[in-house]
């Protein structure tokens, strides 16, 4: 019993609680307190959803801002991973690269848009670079540090057991690390999330920003609102499933056993 | 295997900084003798048995091994922070050794197993490390360095964080282990009684820089078990042993400025 509710009401709370702020809006709104012009009810944004919905015009953006941030996502996540692991494990490599991170790492992504589209054009590879390039420095960073970060006496192990170098990575070091990957991954997937908005506002006829952008400048109220809780969703979801994956790769961390150690 | 230490010298830090840590420390240990080493916390015993197993380079002085080697490496260390790895399961843990020996998966299950069994965690072999008990992990750490067969066994306080009841227990389970496969050990301990329980002969060391202040004998007949802490015999060489180490603890005391702990 006591399983039961301590299992459902982690689920049922927040859920409450946002229900809850929906149903005051659609009353603040219903009871005119709410200017329609900037905060159309909720249930008329939904009934716009569902017109959209039917039309195909959701499945469509949806897929088209997606495939950019996926793309994105794995273009730059894959050799921040990497690079990073490397410069968390050897000291010449971190000394080499370690400038060239920190002078681009703080450029906000979004300023070098127009360079991207320049060099690779207004099509889709200068958005999916915008993101990865996003996604890059934020999983490299994290990756250094979870190297860093490992204690020590996890390579007095391994060498003591006689581990080659390629054993010491794949068996101590990249699994030691994997905790702070996640959450260069975690921060990576909200930054891909904004990025792919923020092209799709400049330059993009589909896509969850390029309905929003259009939804202002038709001045089509309940359209911008579609999109930025289509945003919404999308965030809370990528929460929710690497959180899962996440428990189910590194048990261990965070765990009471283990918390000193890390 | 036959391990002769010869004027062993450590030095840490550089220029202004730089202090000795272990000071002239020679001694010899016969194959399968047990030397337990005992002196005050900060004296440098981690730092000697670090340079034993060759994961650290001396200032000073040389390190010999002689004799006949078996199949196994030379020295197997169970470390103070036992550093057993959350990611890996515990079989995994315990067949690390053997894994980076490369012995084929299935061998070196059966052989861990087997270990396994005689620190009575069989039942947990495809457990995670974070799910037991701080005693079960430090027993993981003495199975896996025991299935690798080491001609030495290096031991840094492994029974050092165990409440009292599981720290007897494992030192009568260790004593056995021992019993049953002759291997040489060197066991550090902060543990008079401890000492007196496992070794042929005790190594007591000054209060940092840490040199040999004497080794004392035991001489204690075997097998021995913790009932006999109350023989005559033991209380007067545990009473010799507090004589030579007493002036040692004091004088970590006064210099103790907080650093010295560990
Ligand atoms: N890698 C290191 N660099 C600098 N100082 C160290 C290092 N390892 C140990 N020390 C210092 O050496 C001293 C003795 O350490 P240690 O050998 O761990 O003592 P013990 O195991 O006897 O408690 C401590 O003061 C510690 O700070
Ligand atoms: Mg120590």
């Amino acid at each position: 019993m006591t399983l039961r509710t301590d299992r459902v009401y982690p689920l049922v709370l927040p859920l409450l609680s946002l229900m809850g702020l929906l149903l005051l809006w659609e009353l603040c709104g219903r009871l005119g307190l709410l200017n329609p012009l900037f905060f159309p009810v909720p249930s008329l944004i939904l009934l716009r959803f569902i017109a959209m919905l039917a039309d195909g015009e959701i499945q469509a953006n949806l897929t088209i801002t997606l495939f950019r941030l996926f793309t994105g996502f794995l273009l730059g996540t894959i050799p921040g991973i990497l690079i990073g692991l490397l410069m968390g494990a050897s000291e010449k490599i971190r000394l080499l690269l370690d400038p060239i991170v920190a002078a681009t790492y703080p450029i906000p992504k979004l300023a070098i848009f127009p360079l991207l589209m320049i060099i690779f054009g207004i099509g889709e590879f200068s958005k999916i670079m915008a993101i990865a390039i996003g996604c890059f420095f934020i999983v490299l960073i994290n990756a250094m540090a979870g190297v860093k970060n490992i204690n020590k006496v996890y390579f007095d192990v391994a060498k003591n057991y006689g581990a080659s170098k390629g054993q010491l990575f794949t068996r101590v070091i990249l699994p030691a690390s994997l905790p702070m990957i996640f959450t260069g991954i975690r921060l990576a997937l909200g930054m891909s999330l904004i990025v792919v908005v923020g092209v799709e506002f400049v330059s993009a006829n589909y896509g969850i920003g390029a309905i929003i952008w259009n939804g202002w400048e038709t001045f089509e109220i309940e359209k911008l609102y579609v999109g930025i809780f289509l945003c919404a969703i999308l965030g809370i979801l990528f929460t929710v499933v690497l959180k899962r994956v996440e428990m189910r790769i590194t048990p261990w961390f965070g765990h009471l056993a283990y918390r000193d150690q890390e | 295997m036959k391990l002769e230490c010869r004027h062993l010298t450590k030095n840490f830090g550089e220029g202004e900084k730089e202090t000795r840590i272990i000071s002239d420390v020679s001694f010899e240990i016969k194959e399968g003798e047990f030397l337990c080493i005992l002196g005050p916390s900060g004296c440098g015993k981690t730092t000697l048995l670090r340079i034993i197993a060759g994961l650290m380079e001396p200032t000073f002085g040389e390190v010999i091994f002689s004799g006949n080697k078996n199949s196994g490496p030379i020295n197997s260390m169970v470390f103070q922070e036992h550093g057993v790895f959350p990611w890996m399961n515990v079989i995994d843990n315990v067949a690390f050794g053997l894994e980076m020996q490369g012995v084929p998966r299935k061998e070196r299950y059966t052989q861990s197993l087997d270990f396994l069994k005689r620190v009575g965690l069989s039942k947990y072999a495809f457990r995670n490390p974070h799910e037991l008990s701080v005693g079960m992990r430090q027993r993981i750490a003495i199975a896996r360095a025991f299935v690798t067969n080491p001609a030495i066994l290096l031991m840094d306080e492994p029974f050092g964080s165990l409440d009292a009841q599981t720290r007897l227990i494992l030192q009568e389970e260790l004593l056995k282990i021992w019993s049953e496969h002759k291997k040489t050990v060197i066991f550090v301990t902060h543990d008079i009684d401890e000492a007196i329980l496992l070794g042929d002969r005790l190594l007591v060391m000054t209060s940092v820089p840490g040199r040999i202040k004497e080794i004392i004998a035991i001489g204690i007949d075997r097998p021995r078990d913790s009932r006999m802490e109350s023989t005559p015999e033991f209380i007067n060489m545990r009473l010799r042993i507090w004589n030579s180490i007493r002036s040692e603890v004091e004088k970590a005391m006064q210099e103790d400025t907080g650093d010295a702990e560990n």
